[in-house]
């Protein structure tokens, strides 16, 4: 009897798993992860296989990059719309100035983009207090204009992909894409850089309270300039890798990762106020986006009636996820 | 000017007023006449009450219990809109004008007639105002003067004003309490709430004070006075505490050395005007002050955050130039704000806010070593006794906790010296206590403290020696045997020090109708 009294007081079966997943929020996300590989599977059984899955990564790994940009902006309560063209950009002078550069020049040329706008934009938000979304979304435009008139001025000779990364997009060693080579590396050093080291520490905390962060010592300024020009680089990065992937250099190649690189910061767990969330979310997040276009490809709808049901699904996604998530 | 002694039925009447916030009694039994004609003071120290009757009279919030009687007749008064229809209009301290329209266009907002609100504008001294200037681009000495011409357009019956020459320059003050006096002549009442005696006593006829949300009294303002309201604002206070002697080692170290902090003749707009004082090493100094004085611009000043228009300050007699607050932290000056809000990052970890001053500076931004800092971060913990059940967010630690990870943080720091600003305000008795305890003993070790407080106990408790500011200057300076809260509240209301019978303000003022401001 005295057994049963000194019981703990008995905790509803969903509000334990609903106190677990708050504290273990990569849970639930791999959870929908799995969730969606199933369906996959049975919709078109044998899909999934070795192939497939290196398929899925090497779309997935542009994706989680671009996401990492939006993750430490959205960390400070920021957002940088102009990746897309950025990398964009770095892809295209790299393809053009490779025909008749060294190939160590053409790499300095198309990074030359990222860190002008990266600072530009650096220097909009923190200095002038431009909205982020507002300074980014110009710079990006400003990008786009100047990448019509190098296209119509500059070039006389054509575009090449170079073999480097045609290899590095494309290629795959023992079932595994070689861009892992690069996204490895980049992630275990975003996380790092997020959880260890003081110039992340500053990030969750300037978008946490700014003014706190300032009564510490913290100048602000100091931290978003160092932020979006480290943005912009990864962006020009990722450029790079992607036109070894798409191989068809254009004025638009990466726009349409913009949105959905938010989009998998977001639901990757990621706060746009700020001051909550990290990469491995993310990196979940961008898998989650991946593997779910696949799945509506083989529907076989319609590209429009695609598009709806994708945006349905991450609106669904993200707002079931905080609500499991935040245990209040 | 004195009104008929004859009684006369109050054009005003509020009668046991009291308004509870939780178990909390902001007002008990308030009561306040005013007489038509009068204008009448109220007075009371910090958290008194006055704000909350204010509020109530206004229409702003409503009381839970009392009537407010208006030309006899009982008034439910619901909103700031049916108070301005029984015809009691407030100025408030904060300018009303909505900043993105012009002059013109916010009087249309409030249906204040234009040319009266003109008349009443050239009156108050302001000749040439362009009736179509957008209000932000007027500067606030001016707005305030609007603010009260638009109240006097509409003839109000009973003319709220709170703390209404706070921000003027004297000539504008001057104007102001000269209208105000002739509102009274006129038969309008007026209910003035100052700190300043020197007005009030020019300018009042009879004073309502009170004291822990209860009128104590009603007295007609006449020479000497001002004691028997300092006391009335006390009450039995003044028998109840004596300063309590310090065991020998608590004492700070007297003189030698140059001071830690020297301040000289410092400015800052019209906030703060010639303030000039040192703080020692091994010093706790206090700084008293009733509501908005200036001393949460000094306090700004000297912790980097706004940039003083004048005077200097020497740190080690050197002199220093801050202009971020990284700057004082570089000294070894750290601030710690009265608003938790301000200085935590609520979603972040009890060991990353205590540690945020150590990655600021650009050359700290690389890989952390948490196994040192964890060692800090951990005897700041221990230090502070900062009860970590729930570390993972500082938003779920209890208040006194987390103003404990905001003195933490500097204490991990090493910061040589603390500008604390009202740190107890809002946290329980047991956390008070131990906050009193450690800021001695940070003072023990040779560093130095500035505190500044609302409630005189604590300068007893903790200070060495104590500051008071009155209206943007040092008014007195004491050692904390002779600040019994009698003493302070005296010099917070900018009175001479000691003198116990007429001061010589009213005999001075009182003779003539003019309401000339006594420097």
């Amino acid at each position: 009897m005295t057994d049963i009294a000194t019981m703990p007081q008995p905790v509803s079966f969903g509000r334990r798993i609903k106190r677990f997943m708050a504290d273990r929020p990569l849970i639930p996300l791999i959870i929908l992860l799995i969730i969606l590989v199933v369906i996959l599977q049975i919709l078109r059984p044998g899909i999934v296989n070795e192939r497939w899955l290196a398929n899925t990564a090497k779309f997935a790994i542009p994706l989680a990059i671009l996401a990492g940009c939006q993750t430490m902006t959205m960390l400070t309560g920021g957002i940088d719309l102009s990746v897309g063209t950025v990398a964009t950009m770095s892809a295209f002078i790299m393809a053009t100035q490779i025909v008749n550069q060294d190939p160590a020049v053409a790499f300095l040329l198309a990074m030359l983009p990222a860190v002008l706008i990266g600072l530009v934009n650096g220097i909009g938000v923190g200095v002038f207090r431009v909205h982020p979304l507002i300074m980014t979304l110009g710079t990006s435009l400003i990008g786009t204009g100047f990448l019509q008139v190098y296209q119509r001025t500059v070039i006389a000779s054509g575009a090449k992909i170079p073999d480097f990364l045609n290899w590095l997009g494309t290629g795959v060693t023992y079932g595994f894409p070689n861009a892992l080579l690069l996204f490895v590396p980049v992630a275990v050093l975003i996380v790092f850089m997020l959880n260890r080291t003081g110039f992340g520490r500053l990030l969750y905390a300037v978008g946490d309270n700014e003014r706190a962060a300032r009564l510490s010592g913290v100048r602000y300024w100091q931290v978003i300039v160092a932020l979006y020009v480290l943005s912009s680089l990864l962006a020009g990065i990722t450029g790079l890798l992607y036109i070894g992937l798409i191989k068809a250099p254009s004025l638009s190649l990466a726009e349409p990762l913009v949105l959905p690189s938010v989009a998998a910061a977001v639901i990757g767990g990621t706060s746009i106020f700020g001051g909550r969330g990290g990469y491995t979310g993310t990196i979940i997040g961008a898998l989650i986006l991946t593997v779910l276009t696949t799945l509506l490809t083989i529907l076989q709808m319609p590209e429009g009636g695609r598009r709806i049901l994708f945006g349905f699904i991450v609106l669904f996604v993200t707002a079931a996820y905080l609500r499991i998530v935040e245990d209040r | 000017m004195t009104t008929d002694p004859s009684p006369q039925s109050p054009l005003l009447d509020a009668i046991g007023v009291a308004k509870n916030y939780g178990a909390v009694a902001a007002l008990r039994n308030a009561s306040l006449s005013v007489l038509p004609g009068e204008v009448h003071a109220l007075m009371g120290a910090n958290g008194a009450g006055k704000s909350t009757l204010v509020k109530i009279l206004t229409g702003a919030i409503k009381a839970d219990a009392g009537r407010i009687l208006i030309h006899g007749q009982q008034l439910d008064v619901r909103s700031p809109a049916a108070a301005r229809r029984a015809g009691l209009v407030p100025v408030y301290q904060e300018p009303a004008l909505i900043p993105d329209l012009d002059v013109l266009s916010n009087l249309r907002l409030t249906g204040t007639p234009v040319e009266p609100f003109r008349a009443w504008v050239r009156e108050l001294g302001i000749p040439d105002l362009d009736i179509r200037e957008t209000a932000r681009h007027i500067p606030l000495a001016i707005l305030r003067v609007l603010d009260l011409a638009r109240a006097l357009a509409v003839e109000p019956d009973v003319l709220l004003l709170d703390e209404m020459t706070a921000a003027l320059p004297a000539n504008l003050a001057e104007k102001v309490l000269e209208v105000v006096r002739r509102q009274g002549d006129a038969g309008r009442s007026v209910i003035f709430i100052s700190h300043r005696f020197v007005e009030i006593s020019a300018l009042c006829d009879r004073a309502t004070v009170l004291r822990d949300g209860s009128t104590v009294g009603v007295v007609d303002i006449e020479p000497g006075i001002e004691e028997r309201i300092v006391e009335m604002m006390l009450g039995t206070r003044i028998e109840k505490t004596r300063v309590t002697a310090r065991a020998a080692n608590d004492v700070a170290v007297a003189g030698g050395g140059r001071p830690r902090l020297s301040v000289r003749n410092l400015q800052l707009g019209t906030k703060l005007n010639d303030v000039s004082f040192d703080l020692a090493n091994g010093e706790v100094a206090g700084v008293f002050a009733l509501e908005g004085q200036g001393q949460d611009e000094l306090f700004a000043a000297l912790a980097g955050s706004i940039r003083p228009t004048g005077g200097t300050i020497d740190v080690d007699g050197a002199p220093a130039k801050f202009s971020h607050p990284s700057d004082a932290i570089q000294a070894g000056i750290a601030y710690v704000p009265g608003d938790r809000a301000e200085a935590l990052a609520m979603q972040r970890s009890v060991r990353e806010n205590i540690a945020l001053p150590f990655s600021a500076a650009l050359r700290k931004w690389g890989p952390i070593r948490m196994r040192r800092e964890q060692v800090v971060v951990s005897s700041a913990i221990a230090r502070l006794q900062i009860d970590t059940r729930a570390q993972g967010e500082v938003q779920r630690l209890s208040g006194g906790n987390q103003q404990k990870v905001t003195i933490a943080r500097w204490i991990a720091a090493n910061a040589r010296t603390i500008l604390c600003f009202d740190p107890t305000r809002g946290i329980d008795v047991g956390t008070k206590q131990e906050i009193y305890k450690l800021l001695r003993e940070l003072a023990g070790q040779g560093k130095s403290v500035l505190f500044y407080t609302s409630e005189m106990e604590e300068v007893q408790r903790v200070c060495d020696r104590v500051i008071v500011i009155f209206g943007g200057r040092v008014v007195d300076t004491f050692p904390v045997e002779e600040a019994d809260e009698a003493a302070l509240m005296r010099a917070a209301y900018g009175l001479p020090r000691g003198a116990k019978a007429d001061v010589g303000i009213l005999a001075e003022v009182k003779p003539g109708s003019s309401a000339e401001a006594a420097p």
